[in-house]
């Protein structure tokens, strides 16, 4: 960090906007995420509603991927990786003994940053959620599992020929599109999504938004994204991080109309990041 | 001048003639505004004028060499007397060997006869005079070469062309003699089996089940005239590599995958190199351990419960070198497992996978293919494994699958066939050729599949 960055860094204090909401579906307070010496995330809260898309934004590197996988204890798997705060969905605390990783992953999904289709078929792919959660009791009801998804991600009429083609063959996007149907395959109350668009067309962007709004209807999405469009067309409410701090939250008119913090200002009008 | 020191010369010079090219190279440039201007690299230019000076006169000295002995002994004929020309040619061998040793030893004597003594002194003279014209001649080509590829250095000499050609040259010509080794074994190796067919009938050989490859050895001689049906030989090749595998590819695979996603790094550090040093055991160690330890206790522990058990078992050896070649699939198959993207086991352990689950159904079918590899590359050296059988499986050709008894394998009957003496050209010589060639065939199939297997997982993360 140069003498301008470390300004701007201790000029962040606090965060502007409401933190909270009413209808918590998960809750984190005082969050510090640190790679072996390197803090990376600095004392962030935040809630995320039901019903709701909460779009983050902010310049590469400011910690929104490691802050959305903290809502998953993604980070758990990487060795130097050390989490503090309070953490919980529905009230109940990540790392308390009823919500082991395997539990809270199911009902938390991720859609990493980069595609990252099994060595398996593009239906094996698909299936192997339901099938480690053991949410299909026949073929038949697996099928239907399996196509729903793809439908549901935009890709089922790319690939209902070769269903049985390995994931790795398809293209960059449409294994995006594949990771996607296999995050939603497992019906998780809580979908993470880090940058799902970011190798996509406008076509198979705005199927994906649709997806999104549809989602929402009955769950809570997390969307991490670099364009500002898609955060204000799809979220209700926005945040924005900068160097390992969440400088402000507040509802996705608020902030891309009239923001208030000038970090955010500036980001959202283009001046850096 | 001996011929080392002369090619150290001839290098020296390329060193000094490399040097000066570059020299001129940079000053071309120079006079051209810049390195730019060149058309190649300065280093480029100097080393096409150390090459030119080098090779040309490399392949003097090395055609000389060549012909110096041709010449110089067809010259020594004319100074044989006729009266030894009349004896034979072996008389003739004999009289230029000693002229040949006079010449080296530098002692020429009195008691040596004139004759002898002349010659000698003439060879010595003949090898110095041609070992000047040498020097002088090649060392003279060394310095053409190199002047007249330092006068076409200008701005525009292609020569990063010419060095990266000699380069690539040199290149392939390595690669060749790898290449033509392989295909001169193999045409020996079929040649010698060709002829063993035609004393023996290929389709006994390949069909037939008792092996006793006792012919006689002198065609005067009484005796059995042998039979050669390899069946049981491989038979029992293939029940040892069996037991190996069964030994090697569980442990070995599950060390593997016990280091590549369970151990620290700190545990990683230290158990993986103890394992690879079992690869580095000397085969004739395993052997004994074989031979002494695992048999006895195998023949103990049948006994034991009422199983008859032969002191030399396919079982032994098979179990030695099964521990043997672990290193083999445990180290391949940590590399592939270690090589599947971490990402891959990101998106499981995202979608609620455990750890043991994200290693059964997301880890292991990636690395599969490369596993599949290993395994096949651990066969063949199983295949191909001589020492241990020797001394802990025995010598009989039993047609058995019952790894309690005595067996034997391809490669210990091809070591106990050219062992001793015998005819070169007897049945039982040659059948060592046609074991070799059908083994050969047998591991290639297995190497080919293996590197098949391998390439195709290679493709996959790309
Ligand atoms: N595995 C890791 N080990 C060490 N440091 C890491 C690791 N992952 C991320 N970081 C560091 O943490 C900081 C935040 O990274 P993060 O990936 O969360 O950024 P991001 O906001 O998602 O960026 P982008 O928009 O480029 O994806 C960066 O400085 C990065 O270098
Ligand atoms: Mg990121």
């Amino acid at each position: 960090m140069n003498d301008s960055h470390q300004d701007v860094f201790d000029n962040i204090k606090g965060t502007v906007g409401d933190v909270t909401v009413d209808n918590p579906k998960m809750r984190l307070s005082n969050v510090d995420v640190f790679y072996g010496e390197k803090q990376a995330i600095f004392d962030v809260s935040l809630d995320i509603a039901n019903n709701e898309v909460i779009a983050m934004i902010g310049p590469s590197g400011c910690g929104k991927s490691t802050f959305l996988r903290c809502l998953n204890r993604m980070n758990d798997t990487i060795p130097t990786c050390k989490v503090t705060g309070e953490m919980s969905l529905d009230g109940e605390d990540l790392y308390g003994p009823n919500l082991d990783t395997v539990l809270l992953r199911a009902r938390v999904g991720m859609v990493f940053q980069k595609p990252n289709p099994f060595a398996k078929s593009i239906y094996d792919n698909v299936a192997y959620g339901p099938r480690i959660h053991g949410l299909a009791s026949n073929r038949a009801e697996l099928d239907e599992i399996v196509v729903g998804s793809l439908q549901k991600a935009g890709l089922y009429d790319e690939v209902k020929d070769r269903l049985d083609a390995p994931g790795t063959s398809l293209s960059g996007g449409q294994q995006q599109r594949l990771c996607i149907a296999r995050t939603i395959a497992v019906s998780p109350e809580v979908i993470l999504m880090d940058e799902p668009c970011s190798a996509l067309d406008p076509i198979a962007t705005a199927k994906i938004e649709e997806l999104i709004d549809e989602l929402r209807q009955n769950y809570a999405i997390a969307i991490v994204t670099h364009s500002m469009q898609q955060a204000a067309r799809v979220s209700q409410r926005t945040a924005y991080f900068h160097l390992g701090k969440l400088v402000e939250v507040g509802s996705t008119n608020h902030i891309f109309t009239n923001p208030s913090h000038e970090l955010t200002e500036n980001y959202i009008t283009g001046r850096f990041g | 001048m001996s011929t080392t020191s002369l090619l150290l010369l001839a290098l020296c010079l390329a060193f000094v003639s490399f040097i000066f090219g570059r020299q001129k190279a940079y000053a071309v440039a120079r006079a051209h505004g810049g390195t730019r201007a060149l058309h190649s690299l300065p280093g480029h230019y100097g080393l096409m004028v150390g090459l030119w000076c080098a090779l040309p006169a490399l392949a003097i000295i090395i055609g000389w060499k060549i012909f110096e002995g041709p010449i110089v002994s067809s010259l020594l004929d004319s100074s044989i007397p006729q009266a030894i020309h009349d004896k034979g040619d072996k008389a003739v061998e004999l009289y230029k060997n000693e002229i040949n040793n006079l010449a080296a030893s530098g002692k020429i004597s009195e008691e040596s006869d004139a004759a002898k003594v002349g010659a000698a002194n003439r060879l010595n003279s003949v090898r110095s005079y041609s070992a000047i014209a040498l020097m002088i001649f090649s060392l003279a080509v060394a310095v053409i070469g190199a002047a007249l590829a330092y006068r076409k250095i200008k701005t525009d000499t292609q020569a990063r062309p010419i060095v990266e050609g000699i380069v690539r040259f040199f290149l392939v010509a390595s690669a060749s003699i790898a290449i033509l080794t392989t295909v001169g074994i193999l045409f020996s190796v079929l040649f010698e089996s060709a002829r063993f067919f035609q004393q023996v009938s290929i389709v006994e050989f390949v069909t037939g089940t008792k092996w006793s490859p006792q012919t006689a050895i002198r065609a005067d001689q009484a005796g059995s005239s042998g039979s050669f049906g390899a069946i049981p030989l491989f038979l029992g090749t293939l029940l040892i590599s069996l037991i190996a595998m069964l030994v090697a590819v569980p442990f070995g695979l599950m060390s593997a995958i016990y280091l590549a996603e369970y151990a620290s790094p700190r545990t990683r550090a230290i158990v993986k190199p103890l394992l690879e040093i079992l690869a580095g055991i000397p085969t004739v160690v395993y052997g004994f351990f074989a031979a002494l330890t695992v048999a006895p206790l195998i023949r103990k522990l049948g006994e034991s419960i009422g199983l008859s058990v032969s002191s030399e078992s396919a079982l032994a050896a098979g179990m030695v070198m099964g521990i043997m070649i672990i290193p083999f699939v445990s180290s391949l198959s940590d590399d592939v497992i270690t090589a599947v993207p971490q990402a891959m086991r990101d998106g499981s352990s995202g979608l609620g996978a455990t750890k043991s689950e994200t290693v059964r159904k997301v880890v292991f079918p990636a690395a599969l293919p490369g596993i599949v590899g290993g395994v096949l590359l651990a066969a063949s050296r199983a295949i191909g494994e001589t020492m241990i059988v020797v001394m802990a499986a025995g010598l009989a050709a039993n047609l058995t699958i019952n790894p309690l008894e005595a067996v034997t394998t391809v490669t210990v009957q091809i070591v106990t066939l050219l062992t001793g003496d015998q005819e070169f050209d007897s049945a039982k010589t040659l059948a060592a050729f046609a074991l070799g060639l059908m083994l050969f065939i047998t591991t290639l199939i297995l190497n080919v599949i293996a590197l098949h297997v391998v390439r195709k997982y290679r493709e996959q993360y790309d």
